[in-house]
């Protein structure tokens, strides 16, 4: 029998917030344990929590770039159950009314057409603390460190609309993307910034009812979402093949042997008994707070990725690569700005740039040539002062010493040579020089003609002019 | 006159004229409290050496002429405030060894005026409780008549004002739990409107109904005391911002034309004699000094203890999760993770805790929250609705503040729902969220205090501060002591 | 409806609450009782009636993103039961 895999993603996203979502601690990464933490965020006895404005700012963003409508009027609600990372013995979230519903994203596989994604729900929710096991004076127990815990985080929940692991990929990499781009996560998935849950079944192809779902939990990379969605569908299929039924459970993706497992501790089920939270007053937002986020939200990937090759005629791959990151997108807008050729802007910042912050582990926002200089050093090319070969000994320089290009070729006399006489001169010494290959030229093998513009440029130092030159040779050659 | 015995205006002044000194006042009120403390049970903690070391720098500062209405005026806490560095145990085995990091807000206001903090008062086991009897640190006794209770749960805090063991406390109420025990123990105890008084630093017993007030020897103490504590507060998402009138200047004026609602449910078959007869004399008192009386009706009072007992016990249920032996409090020997819990929570907590949570845990559990829960809080809407719709055409409503006055210590213990019963005329107001005020209003023929109740609208606390005062400038309830 | 002792275990469960067998016993009659008397709520017909969470009308209470001292380590650990230097100890939790 053929399966369908069927699968939605719960994503949860850390917020980049300066303090904890419902008190002022620190949400600073790495911190020693336990240090960043108050009455609040420690759960103590008649301690309350206040709503950190930005988490709200943060979240109609994202609803609003995941095509969500705004709830105008959502609670926060408590979520009971006991476990030691979770101070309170309940976690703050949203459950009735949360603030961002029915939204979507369309993803776009290799040679496909764009599919509809739908987001259910976007809520907020404060992160539980971590469990450490096995740090000295622990003994056979486990530590609890309550740093992470109340730090705001947004889960964004997804239709069960996804129908194979590259398409959650594309999805969850898109997510990504906005939110990123929106700067309202850091995106660091190893450091849990951005953390996924997948709901996976599987159902025979053509059934309209669907199986029982496994949910596998924190899986922490793209490639690991992959191959844990991959293992789960291979796994339910042969436990239904082999006359087995999928439970309804929580499992863990282990990335060492690729394979997921049943988690013991969630075994028991589960009753929340959510509730409104009396310690919050309900979340109104107008329709005027709306519009003035709307209006505040930057150009997001796809718009500008369509900007790009409507108004600026690039390629739908360029343009796609050039808004992988808002920080990149930005440094290829502000060459243009300066150098309006948006082809060669955009094959430097594809090549050279890419490659060097590459070599360099450099990110974009730190890399050492702004793109204003980058533009200057095209419009060199472009008026004719150097060579493009030149660009490159150019760029390397500039990347070094952070000089502006104009003083590197005058400091190196780099200056493009287009006087006609002194390149006829160089040609001539070659042409006398190497006269079995100027006749092998004559008599029909124009493959040599390389060779020609090969050793004038080599004598002019890479600066003559190579189009003169190529002018110039056939004339010569040819006369 | 006894220092013990006087109010805090009658003290502030001696201070202020120095004929009196803080450490003199706070040593007699030491002393009291180890005289009488066998008797009575209102201290869980008594803090005398920091008493005497405030008691030494409010003085100074009263010599520098920078003294407000509370410096040096010997206070004592239920001891379901936070205090920095001092146990707070909330009536509850599970917090016997908790020294609070930090202090609640209401506290931390008293104690930046100068106010002698002396304790830590006895109280139910996480407020839960109308008669002190279910503290793990033993019952407290009325100082009127010891073989019964004082109300609860604060009744620490009105047995402490009654008995001369502390100038005026703090406590709170959630169903009556500031004006129950004031009635029975002959205080003026007035429960805020929900959101006026800060309540970070509280230890939670039901967020929505919780809410901090004082217990006080008169009506003018009580009217600075709520000014003290009241306020918004930006550490308490439900705390409301708006101005903190001057409730000592708003006494003054009298009850000429203010127009008294009787709530017809209020006025009840089953009201003990006693509590009657001083209700009809309270109402010709008023009536003298020039107050109109209307009928009134509350239709849904009825349900109020029914509602009561659901939103509480759920809210109280998730509130109570926090006592888990990680962070601090009891824990239990126990060698994995579920015993842990159970095992410290089981130990922890004392049976009226345990049957609350009970209750709130199944009113919330999945099948059941439509028809407890989400009911509850609906019926809810139309406790605050009759309240609403009563007070368009009244300044305030005078009730009894219980059926009975205080009951036998024992008497009903062994019935809880009976137990709840007995807040009837309390419940209503904190669902509704309004204010009201318990202040004394005769005696029964056993001479036990008896309190009438003054339910003022949303934030309308001058106005039953304005009425008590007039009811007390023409009685002398007040006056009279209970002997020890 | 009758409370019944599996009833009770259930909810003690999920409350992490142990209770003795007199214990069950004496709650299943309480609560029976007192879940028996909360029946009268159902007298009341609450169609379209909104529920009330707060009896004051309160809505938008926000925080600046403004980070505040933490108490410290020593302060955050001061009332744990068991601790490390820096860690709140549990039996072992297993995943």
């Amino acid at each position: 029998m053929k399966y369908q895999p069927v699968i939605g993603l719960e994503v949860h996203v850390q917020l980049l917030t300066d303090t904890k979502i419902f008190c002022g601690c620190s949400t600073t990464f790495g911190s020693e344990p336990n240090s960043q933490t108050c009455p609040v965020c420690l759960g103590l006895p008649g301690a309350l929590p206040v709503l950190n404005g930005t988490v709200v700012e943060y979240a109609i963003k994202a609803g609003l770039s995941t095509n969500c409508t705004i709830t105008p009027r959502s609670i926060f609600a408590r979520k009971n159950y006991f476990y030691p990372d979770l101070p309170k013995g309940y976690q703050i979230s949203q459950f009735e009314d949360p603030i961002c519903q029915n939204g979507w994203l369309d993803i776009t596989l290799a040679g496909q057409e764009p599919k509809r994604i739908g987001i259910t729900r976007i809520h907020m929710e404060e992160d539980a603390g971590k469990l450490v096991h096995g740090d000295s004076g622990m003994g056979d127990g486990s530590g609890v460190d309550l740093n992470r815990a109340c730090t705001p985080l947004l889960e964004v929940v997804s239709e069960p609309d996804l129908r194979s692991s590259d398409e959650a990929v594309a999805y969850l990499k898109q997510l990504h993307q906005i939110v990123t781009w929106l700067g309202i996560c850091d995106g660091n998935m190893e450091e849990g910034s951005f953390r996924c849950d997948a709901n996976v079944s599987v159902m025979p192809v053509g059934s309209k009812t669907l199986g029982t779902r496994a949910e596998i939990k924190n899986v922490n990379s793209f490639k690991f979402v992959k191959q844990a969605i991959e293992y789960e569908i291979l796994r339910q299929i042969d436990l239904i093949e082999d006359g087995g039924t999928v439970v309804q459970e929580t499992r863990l993706f282990d990335p060492n042997s690729g394979k997921t497992r049943s988690m013991r501790s969630k075994e028991e089920a589960h009753d929340y008994r959510y509730f409104p939270d009396p310690d919050l007053v309900p979340l109104v937002i107008s329709d005027q707070w709306v519009e003035r986020s709307r209006s505040e939200l930057p150009e997001l990937p796809g718009q500008r990725q369509q900007r790009f090759m409507t108004d600026l005629g690039l390629l739908p791959y360029d343009a796609e690569v050039l808004t992988a990151s808002r920080a990149l997108s930005d440094y290829f807008e502000a060459g243009v700005a300066v150098h309006d050729n948006a082809k060669a802007v955009a094959n430097w910042v594809m090549g050279e740039i890419t490659r060097a912050l590459n070599d360099s582990g450099t990110s974009i926002d730190a890399c050492p040539v702004p793109p204003e200089r980058l533009a200057e050093l095209l419009k060199l090319i472009d008026n004719g002062t150097i060579s493009g070969k030149i660009a490159k000994t150019v760029f390397d320089e500039m990347w070094k010493s952070g000089k502006a290009p104009l003083t590197i070729v005058e400091e190196q006399g780099l200056v493009q040579v287009s006087d006609s006489g002194a390149i006829e001169g160089i040609i001539d010494e070659i042409l006398a020089a190497n006269a079995g290959q100027v006749e092998e030229y004559r008599s029909g093998k124009e493959k040599v003609f390389g060779f020609f513009v090969g050793q004038v440029m080599k004598a002019s130092k890479g600066k003559a002019n190579p189009a003169l030159v190529n002018e110039l040779l056939v004339s010569r050659l040819k006369g | 006159m006894n220092i013990f015995d006087m109010t805090i205006h009658e003290l502030h002044g001696a201070l202020k004229g120095k004929q009196l000194s803080s450490l003199e006042a706070t040593t007699a009120l030491l002393k009291r409290i180890e005289s009488v403390e066998p008797q009575i049970g209102s201290f869980i903690t008594v803090t005398a050496e920091q008493a005497l070391a405030a008691a030494r720098s409010a003085d100074q500062r009263i010599a520098r002429g920078e003294g407000t209405p509370l410096t040096g005026i010997p206070l004592a806490l239920k001891d379901i405030f936070l205090t920095e560095g001092v146990r707070t145990t909330c009536g509850s085995r599970i917090l016997s060894n908790f020294i609070p990091p930090y202090s609640a807000a209401s506290w931390e206001k008293l104690r930046d005026q100068g106010a002698v903090l002396l304790g830590k008062l006895n109280q139910d086991e996480f407020a839960m409780g109308s008669s002190n009897e279910s503290s793990a640190y033993g019952i407290t006794r009325n100082p009127w008549d010891t073989s019964r209770i004082p109300g609860g749960s604060s009744g620490g805090s009105a047995a402490a004002v009654a008995a001369g063991q502390a100038i005026a406390t703090l406590g709170t109420d959630t169903g009556g739990s500031i004006r129950q025990p004031a009635s029975h123990c002959g205080c003026v105890g007035l429960k805020p409107t929900y959101g006026r008084v800060s309540r970070y630093g509280v230890i939670a017993y039901a967020s929505s109904l919780d809410q901090v007030g004082p217990l006080t020897r008169d009506v003018a103490d009580c009217a600075l005391m709520l000014e003290a504590v009241a306020g918004y507060d930006p550490k308490d998402s439900t705390s409301v911002d708006t101005p903190v009138p001057d409730y000592s200047a708003a006494l003054t004026g009298g009850v000429k034309g203010l127009r008294i609602g009787l709530p017809k449910e209020y006025f009840i078959d089953g009201l003990d004699p006693d509590v009657q007869k001083a209700m009809t004399a309270a109402i010709d008192t008023f009536r003298r000094l020039g107050a109109e009386f209307v009928d009134i009706s509350l239709p849904h009072t009825d349900y109020a203890v029914a509602t009561y007992y659901l939103i509480a016990t759920a809210e109280a249920s998730s509130n109570l999760a926090r006592y888990d032996g990680v962070r601090f409090g009891h824990r239990a020997q126990a060698d994995n993770l579920l015993d842990m819990y159970t095992k410290s929570r089981s130990e922890g907590f004392g049976t009226e805790v345990k049957r609350r949570i009970m209750l709130g845990t199944y009113a919330l559990s999945s099948g059941y929250y439509d028809a407890y829960y989400v009911k509850a809080q609906k019926v809810r809407t139309l406790i605050m609705n009759d309240f609403i719709s009563a007070f368009t055409g009244v300044d305030v409503m005078l009730t009894p503040v219980a059926p009975t006055p205080a009951f036998k210590i024992g008497e009903k213990i062994n019935d809880p729902l009976q137990m709840y019963l007995s807040d009837i005329f309390t419940i209503p107001v904190n669902l509704a969220g309004t204010c009201a005020m318990s202040l004394p209003a005769g005696f029964s023929a056993e001479g036990l205090p008896i309190g009438l109740q003054l339910i003022g609208k949303p934030f309308g606390e001058e106005t039953i501060l304005r009425a008590g005062y007039a009811f007390e400038q023409a009685t002398e309830w007040h006056t009279r002591k209970a002997t020890l | 409806m009758k409370m019944t002792i599996a009833d009770v275990e259930q909810v003690a469960r999920l409350a992490r609450l142990e209770l003795t067998a007199e214990d069950k016993e004496l709650f299943a009659g309480q609560m029976d009782a007192i879940l028996g008397y909360v029946e009268k709520l159902k007298e009341l017909n609450t169609d379209g009636i909104v529920p009330t969470s707060h009896a004051v009308p309160m809505e938008n209470a926000f925080r600046a993103d403004v980070v505040r001292p933490s108490i410290g380590l020593e302060k955050a650990l001061a009332n744990a039961p068991e601790k490390t230097g820096t860690f709140f100890v549990v039996p072992k939790v297993i995943e």
